[in-house]
């Protein structure tokens, strides 16, 4: 079916040859139906090539039954017949004698048709409708045939590229579980999600159109030429040359409508930028005045936009009509040229019947060739953003960490020796950090926003490697330890409250299994959901999604009970609440001193109860730890730590 | 659909009816070249005719198509100008609606909902348009005109036709009616999977510290295995078109010849040329016939997405703007720097509660007003007021001295300096978002400096990238939270504005830079007014009058020690967030 529009842009690859190389590697496992797709491309193309041969015998059939059999050998078979009665005889003589030189064909016919019958069954024209029959009942099968094979051909092709866009989404879902954070901190997650989405899709669309109409049309192309020239060399040339002149013409309107497409592209993308940015910032344009400024630059936009949309538009509505001119251009080449030859008796009528569906034949491949060229390089520009992910370097695998520490035994000490560490290995941002913790004690991390106390929970769950020195959790190094026992080891809850579309009990339970509803509830208990949950609809099998209407602040405590649920020896907790009413806060907040009980507690400090209370400080700044004691010795020390202290309580505003 | 046809103006209707003339013209070409292709078919076979006759006809011939692609070009040309003018004027007509919206159309809209119909859905229509101008006239008068030419040639290769017209479109409804609606769910399948990518994006950390990888995986390949078999099963079903369409042109061309072959056996000598010539014509038009209805099933598919997107269109267009402008230039002012609340009342227009109830305060040159309580209690409305982004339910508010809905929209906003909640990010430089706006007067650079330094945004600024000129990426994103907050703060400043409204606007700084920003801003602000609004305590505590807002309702004001003592709601907040020692420290 004709796509609206008619035109796609194609889009840069860096490397077409070797993604296309890969891309095919990794079709390897539906190889069979891939070499069966092909194959049955070719054969489906090479039965249409076959069948205006059949078409032309047609029609020589047909034609041949149209010219009445008025030759000298017919004329003295008749007088000779004894059994045509004499008077019929006398009427065909009176008749041919009555005919003027100049007599034009149909009179004669007309005159003919007002014969006896005796003598009128004998130059009647014969057709062969046997072999009619056969060719129809031939022709018939053979277009059935062509559908069966191509739809085989295309459904197998759908099978493949779908099978492999779904491989090509699972190995990103399972790459993304194998890239190490410093990935994630790094690359946008627009970025990533347009590779499984777009980038999928558009490999999975293009490969199903393309790959086998490469394969069709060129068999097409080539085995109309072939055709072509096997039936009547000049006619062959004629044909080519004629459709030729009109695709050189074609391709240079092509290569000029490209430019405003891309174009079109940009300033659309341009247009709703800005669209996007004076909507959301509706309010700021308000209050400051400036619609005439948005208008006016809206305006250009708008204008700028009008006029390659107008030209892009002209340009690939042109392409339609222009095809049609093209076929109608080598038909007339191939009926005149065809004529010349009929008339010289090179050729029958059949031939040219046969070249006009050659010249179409022929037309029709040459776009799809173009088409499918467009959408190699589409499929290589999106492959390889897909492979380049695929290609990331994986975290280290862990088949020297032996050790294990079953968190059920575990006593809760950690201990911090000469730890350095830098994102980049250039920049290192801790340097010789020292620090134990005993079991159950509390160690607030503080700092003003950006000082990096997210690189402690970092390190802690072993989602960074330190550079040097170590972490040791009851004495074994975490070196020796698998991320998996590491993350085992701790309870995390973070200011954001991450929770999945589900319902509230898969998300209690997460990754936990053999947990029953009893000791859910329980958990829920203690953080002080329990009334929240049984207030929504469906209870622990309510669904969590968009639009839930559950507010920041119970988000906050469900995540909470998720770590209660986990129960393992140390904790890393963000204090943050953001955006919750006070009353939500003084829950979430007692919820969260419940979560530190018995446990090593890693804090993200807010407030002023947990800092005082803290079995250690850590004062953050830059990503450095850059003060470590308690309260008391941390004001006396008069350094940062004060200074950040005092200045919330300054009577100055 | 045919309301915002009306948006054609008299050049564009002449345009169409040159569009239509053309394409009758075109489809009067076009079927000709058959009737000429038959005479060329005819001369070749009758012994005798020369070749220049065939020259001839073939003249004629190509004259038409080139006479017909020439009409179709020039339809193309009008038609194109035609729907990229209608989209432009469409476009800019929403865009300038959208921008006198107040806050409450933007809000029953939303944002994201406005932009898609300024720009997705103008692209549906316009397309539609396009493709309309050219196929939606010309498949009909083609398919008409076709089937007249052929009716009385014999009604054997009609029925013949008239059949194969009748599968293709039994073909192609049946498909379309199984397989549009899995396309919502293939959309919908899409999202999920995009929202689950997203989720184990967002959560990669607990996801990890839970060690859930496995688990998340799972919820991964359900939705991938969903979205792979429903895509499957509509590819298959599509793939079937392609096949049956060739099938149904090939069977069409064999059946006219073998019922053609049969006629001519049948026929008198005299009729069997004719006879021959019609069936090389017919097997033409029949073609033409079946290319026409697929061109007809096709404008229909469309349809009905363009349908809904005019649809959308036209709801923008025909909204009720909420909030008209007053007459009130600012000139002759009875009082400078003041705001007042006469017992206001706000709840928005379809709904049963009140988000504020009879509120009233009034707020003198240089003093500052703070407005706290738990989310939800109305603050943000409330200060939303006084730029007048809602029109209030009952009572007034006055800006120096006058109503603001007797303001002109302009000059009220020029005495204000808003700071909105959300930082907000223009795409440009520093310099230009800071002096972004108009307010009657000049902003020169050294004021966008001065600015700059006041807002505590200088040691950054000064550190990018071509420092004041430095790029501003869409939405701010190469800067960070309380840099944005920082530079939509100097763009107030820059102003020089009567009043100050900052909502919650000290939220993403830390405390220390939140501290000297406020005391620089005292400092330059001496003679403003300021309205702010806040979470923290620590913020608003030394402001001249604090309201303090419990469900809309005002339940005390007053200083930060008044309050204290008499108001238990604004107590509740401040020991939540300070210990006792330190308030009374304070």
């Amino acid at each position: 079916m004709p796509r609206p529009g008619g035109m796609q842009v194609a889009q840069k690859s860096k490397d077409f040859k070797g993604s296309i190389k890969r891309l095919i590697k990794n079709l390897k496992p539906w190889r069979k139906l891939l070499v069966l797709s092909l194959v049955l491309a070719m054969v489906s193309a090479i039965l249409s090539l076959v069948s205006p041969n059949y078409i032309s015998d047609l029609t020589d059939i047909i034609t041949e039954g149209i010219k009445p059999n008025i030759t000298e050998t017919t004329f003295t078979d008749i007088m000779k017949d004894p059994s045509i009665p004499l008077e019929d005889k006398q009427e065909l003589q009176n008749m041919l004698s009555s005919l003027e030189e100049d007599a034009t064909q149909n009179e004669m016919l007309e005159l003919m048709d007002e014969l006896p019958s005796s003598i009128y069954n004998k130059i009647e024209p014969q057709m062969n409708m046997t072999r009619i029959k056969n060719i129809g009942i031939f022709l018939g099968i053979l277009y059935l045939l062509s559908v069966i094979f191509s739809y085989v051909q295309q459904f197998a092709m759908t099978t493949i590229s779908n099978s492999f866009a779904k491989s090509l989404r699972t190995k990103i879902s399972k790459k993304i579980n194998l890239l190490p954070l410093s990935y994630f901190d790094h690359n946008e997650m627009g970025d990533i999600l347009s590779r499984i989405t777009n980038d999928v899709d558009t490999i999975a669309q293009n490969l199903n159109q393309s790959l086998a109409t490469l394969v069709s049309s060129l068999t097409l192309f080539l085995g109309s030429i072939l055709m072509m020239f096997i039936t009547n060399w000049i006619m062959a040339i004629t044909a080519i040359i004629s459709s030729l002149l009109g695709f050189i013409f074609m391709s240079i309107i092509l290569n000029k409508s490209q430019k405003y497409f891309i174009r079109r592209q940009e300033e659309l993308g341009n247009l709703n930028g800005y669209i996007e940015e004076v909507y959301s910032g509706h309010n700021v344009v308000k209050a400051y005045n400036g619609e005439k400024q948005a208008y006016e630059e809206f305006d250009v936009l708008n204008k700028k936009l009008f006029d390659c949309n107008r030209k892009s538009q002209f340009l690939s509505g042109l392409m339609q009509p222009f095809m049609s001119f093209v076929g109608n251009l080598g038909y007339v080449a191939v009926c005149v040229v065809g004529a010349l030859l009929t008339m010289n008796n090179v050729i029958s009528f059949g031939v040219i019947v046969a070249f006009m569906i050659y010249v179409r034949l022929f037309t029709n491949p040459l776009t799809q060739i173009a088409q499918a060229t467009t959408s190699l390089q589409t499929i290589a520009a999106a492959s390889e953003r897909v492979f380049e992910f695929l290609d990331e370097k994986e975290m280290p695998t862990e088949e020297e960490q032996t050790k294990h520490l079953d968190p059920t035994k575990v006593k809760g000490s950690i201990e911090f020796k000469n730890v350095k560490f830098g994102y980049d290995k250039k920049r290192i941002i801790i340097n010789d950090f020292s620090a134990k913790a005993n079991p159950g004690e509390k160690i607030a991390i503080v700092g003003p926003t950006g000082a990096g106390k997210t690189t402690m929970v970092n390190l802690l769950m072993k989602f960074y490697d330190i550079n040097s020195g170590d972490i040791l959790i009851d004495g074994v190094s975490t070196k020796k330890l698998t991320r998996q026992n590491v993350h085992d080891l701790f309870v995390m809850v973070l200011q954001d409250t991450w929770l999945f579309e589900g319902t509230v009990r898969d998300n209690l339970k997460f990754n936990k299994k053999n947990v029953t509803d009893e000791q859910i509830w329980e958990a829920c208990r203690v953080v002080g959901v329990d009334h929240f949950i049984k207030t929504l609809p469906g209870g622990l099998d309510a669904v969590i999604g968009e639009n839930d209407g559950i507010s920041q602040g119970q988000k906050q405590l469900l995540t909470i009970a998720r770590g209660m649920i986990e129960d393992s020896p140390f904790l890393i907790l963000d204090e943050a609440t953001s955006n919750v009413d006070t009353r939500t806060e003084e829950l979430v907040q007692k919820a969260m001193d419940k979560l530190t009980e018995g446990r090593t507690s890693f804090i993200i400090a807010h407030r002023l109860s947990t800092i005082k209370n803290a079995d250690m400080i850590l004062v953050m700044k830059d990503g450095n730890i850059i003060e470590q004691g308690n309260h008391d010795t941390l004001m006396a020390k008069k350094g940062f730590y004060a200074d950040l202290y005092n200045s919330q309580f300054k009577k100055d505003i | 659909m045919f309301k915002l046809f009306k948006n054609f103006n008299k050049k564009d209707i002449m345009a169409i009816i040159m569009c239509l003339v053309l394409i009758v013209f075109q489809v009067w070409l076009d079927l000709r070249i058959p009737e000429y292709m038959s005479s060329i078919t005819r001369l070749v076979q009758t012994e005798g005719s020369s070749m220049n006759d065939i020259l001839l006809q073939g003249f004629y011939m190509l004259s038409c198509a080139a006479a017909s692609l020439f009409s179709a070009a020039i339809v193309g040309y009008l038609a194109s100008g035609i729907s990229a003018n209608f989209s432009m004027n469409i476009r800019s007509k929403i865009f300038n609606k959208v921008g006198n919206f107040g806050m409450q159309e933007i809000k029953s809209f939303s944002t994201s909902s406005l932009i898609t119909r300024t720009t997705n859905d103008v692209t549906q229509v316009e397309m539609l348009i396009s493709m309309g101008l050219q196929m939606l006239i010309k498949a009909p008068i083609m398919a008409v005109w076709a089937i007249l030419k052929i009716l009385n040639k014999s009604w054997q290769w009609s029925i013949l036709t008239g059949i194969f017209v009748i599968i293709l479109l039994v073909v192609i409804s049946t498909i379309m009616l199984i397989v549009i609606p899995r396309f919502e769910i293939v959309q919908k399948l899409i999202d999920k999977i995009n929202s689950v990518t997203r989720e184990n994006l967002t959560g990669i950390r607990v996801i990890r510290a839970f060690n859930a990888e496995g688990y998340q995986s799972e919820r991964f390949e359900e939705v991938n295995n969903n979205l792979t078999k429903t895509q499957l099963f509509n590819q298959r079903c599509f793939a079937l078109l392609n096949p049956v369409m060739m099938f149904i042109m090939h069977g069409l061309n064999l059946g006219i010849y073998l019922i053609g072959a049969i006629l001519i056996e049948k026929a008198m000598m005299m009729d069997k040329i004719t006879l021959f010539s019609d069936m090389v014509v017919f097997s033409s038009y029949g073609m033409q016939v079946i290319l026409s209805f697929l061109m007809l099933a096709m404008i229909f598919m469309m349809w009905p997405r363009a349908e809904v997107s005019a649809k959308r269109i036209n709801e923008v267009l025909e909204a009720e703007v909420s909030i008209k402008d007053g007459k009130y230039t600012g000139k002759n002012k009875k009082e400078v720097g003041t705001v007042e609340f006469k017992n206001v009342s706000f709840k928005y227009p379809d709904a049963d509660d009140y988000l504020l109830k009879n509120i009233s305060f009034k707020v003198n040159k240089g003093e500052t007003i703070a407005f706290i309580g738990s989310t939800g209690s109305g603050k943000s409305t409330l200060i939303n007021l006084v730029p007048r982004f809602y029109d209030v339910t009952d009572g007034e508010v006055l800006v120096d001295g006058v109503n603001v809905k007797d303001y002109q929209s302009e000059a009220l906003h020029n005495i204000i300096g808003y700071v909105p909640q959300k930082a907000f990010m223009f795409t440009g430089t520093v310099t230009s978002n800071v002096k972004y706006g108009s307010n009657g007067k000049e902003i020169t650079l050294d004021k966008v400096k001065e600015a700059i330094e006041v807002a505590q945004a200088t040691d950054f600024v000064s550190k990018m990238d071509g420092t004041y000129d430095a790029h501003i990426a869409r939405g701010g994103t190469n800067v960070s939270g309380g840099q944005k907050q920082r530079l939509s703060i100097a763009r107030a400043i820059a102003r020089d504005p009567e009043i100050y409204i900052f909502d919650d606007s000290f939220s993403a700084l830390d405390y220390k830079t939140d501290s000297v920003l406020r005391k620089e801003l005292k400092k330059y602000t001496k003679n403003a007014t300021n309205l702010i609004v806040a979470q923290r305590i620590g913020t608003i505590m030394n402001a001249d009058k604090i309201v303090v807002l419990d469900k809309g309702e005002c339940v005390g004001m007053g200083t930060h020690k008044e309050l204290l003592n008499s108001c238990d709601v604004y107590k509740e907040i401040a020991l939540s967030q300070l210990s006792k020692e330190e308030l009374e420290n304070a």
